[in-house]
């Protein structure tokens, strides 16, 4: 049976920013791909390199961090501290064989929906381009994880 | 502190290959400090072996535990009953902790996945120096508290060389002459005098020696006579 691959991306959200750039984005009636699963964290600060790493081994086909503007952190510098991690662990997935280019970090103000679809559209053109997680297990798996990272 | 780096990924990877249930033992002390194999370094390399197995179709499981020292035996001992099934361990403590589990485990193969590097201090968030050489005859009293032998290249105890230009090292215009913070520290302090003192010839036989060190309280408990 050929299914037609349907990325399944982990989107870890700021509440303050790019969480509520989301909300709005449903309020303005934006359309974007239907593929991100939202985990919603107080602060990107809070990321970490064994939840971007846990995404995939649960069989997530991309991972995007999107915090804050930089400047604009509710705790002052979470997301750039998430950005450090996410560079880091973009490392960590090149030397396993994974391509990096499945995770990336954006930041978008809580008033930048427009931003926030567009975020979107990027990451599942690119999700669609590299193809499904080589670890073929996505589904079921990444349904959970977003339940698995905020516990 | 004792601080060490992680092996290259892909020396750990073949280095586990052979092997089916591995166990990634952690180290909460100097190791965990330096973010290189604490509990969470524990999980970020557990999960990277585990995704690069999967990719390469191996069948592997990597289980993850973390001791407080390694160095220790009564924290190994937790880790007998877990171990059980396992067909390897994967420690990144320092060499002594790598060593010390595999002594107490001997018939499991234990695998490093650390470099030890040095005994440094942490100088900055991710960042850490070498300070001292473990050398086993401090001079830092007459030194100003600069280590020479760590942080000279030429390990001069009798400094400065002369090849020190603006107060930086020859082998490296940005590395600071510790010869000439010694100066300063030295001045800085009234102690100049401390560099008219000739310092012996070093027996750097001894350094080739194992060392065993007994505190002094328990001199008594380990001499032979008892």
């Amino acid at each position: 049976m050929n299914r037609k691959y349907e990325p399944k991306i982990v989107a870890l959200l700021c509440t303050y920013c790019t969480y509520t750039a989301a909300d709005m984005a449903g309020s303005m009636r934006l359309q974007y791909p239907s593929n991100v699963r939202v985990v919603k964290l107080l602060c990107t600060g809070k990321v970490d390199v064994v939840y971007l790493l846990g995404a995939f081994r649960a069989g997530a086909d991309a991972v995007m961090v999107s915090g804050c503007e930089i400047g604009d952190c509710h705790f002052l510098e979470g997301n750039l501290r998430a950005k450090e991690r996410v560079e880091h662990a973009k490392t960590l997935l090149d030397e396993l064989g994974l391509d990096a280019r499945r995770l990336e970090m954006f930041h978008i103000g809580a008033s930048d929906a427009p931003k926030w679809a567009a975020a979107v559209e990027q990451m599942t053109r690119r999700a669609l381009e590299l193809g499904p997680n080589p670890l073929g297990q996505a589904s079921a798996a990444v349904e959970r994880t977003g339940e698995e990272l905020t516990r | 502190m004792i601080v060490a780096k992680r092996k290259p990924f892909d020396e750990i990877a073949s280095a586990a290959a052979p092997y089916h249930r591995i166990m990634v033992v952690g180290c909460g002390t100097c190791v965990a400090v330096c973010l290189t194999g604490g509990e969470k370094e524990t999980g970020i390399l557990a999960a990277q072996l585990d995704i690069a197995a999967q990719m390469a179709g191996r069948d592997q499981i990597f289980e993850t535990a973390c001791v407080e020292r390694q160095c220790d035996r009564e924290f190994l001992d937790e880790l007998a009953e877990r171990s059980e099934g396992c067909d390897a361990m994967l420690s990144l403590a320092c060499g002594a902790g790598i060593q010390f589990l595999a002594e107490r485990y001997p018939r499991m193969p234990v695998l490093a996945g650390v470099d030890t590097t040095m005994i440094g201090v942490n100088s900055a968030v991710g960042v850490w120096d070498e300070k001292c050489r473990a050398c086993r005859s401090c001079v830092l009293t007459m030194t100003g508290g600069y280590c020479p032998l760590a942080l000279c290249p030429k390990g001069q105890i009798n400094g400065p060389c002369g090849g020190a230009r603006q107060g930086k090292c020859e082998t490296d215009p940005e590395r600071d002459c510790v010869w000439s913070l010694i100066w300063s520290r030295l001045e800085g302090s009234g102690r100049l005098e401390n560099l008219s003192a000739i310092q012996e010839p070093r027996d750097h036989s001894i350094a080739n020696l194992p060392l065993r060190q007994v505190h002094p309280a328990y001199q008594r408990r380990y001499s032979a006579h008892e």
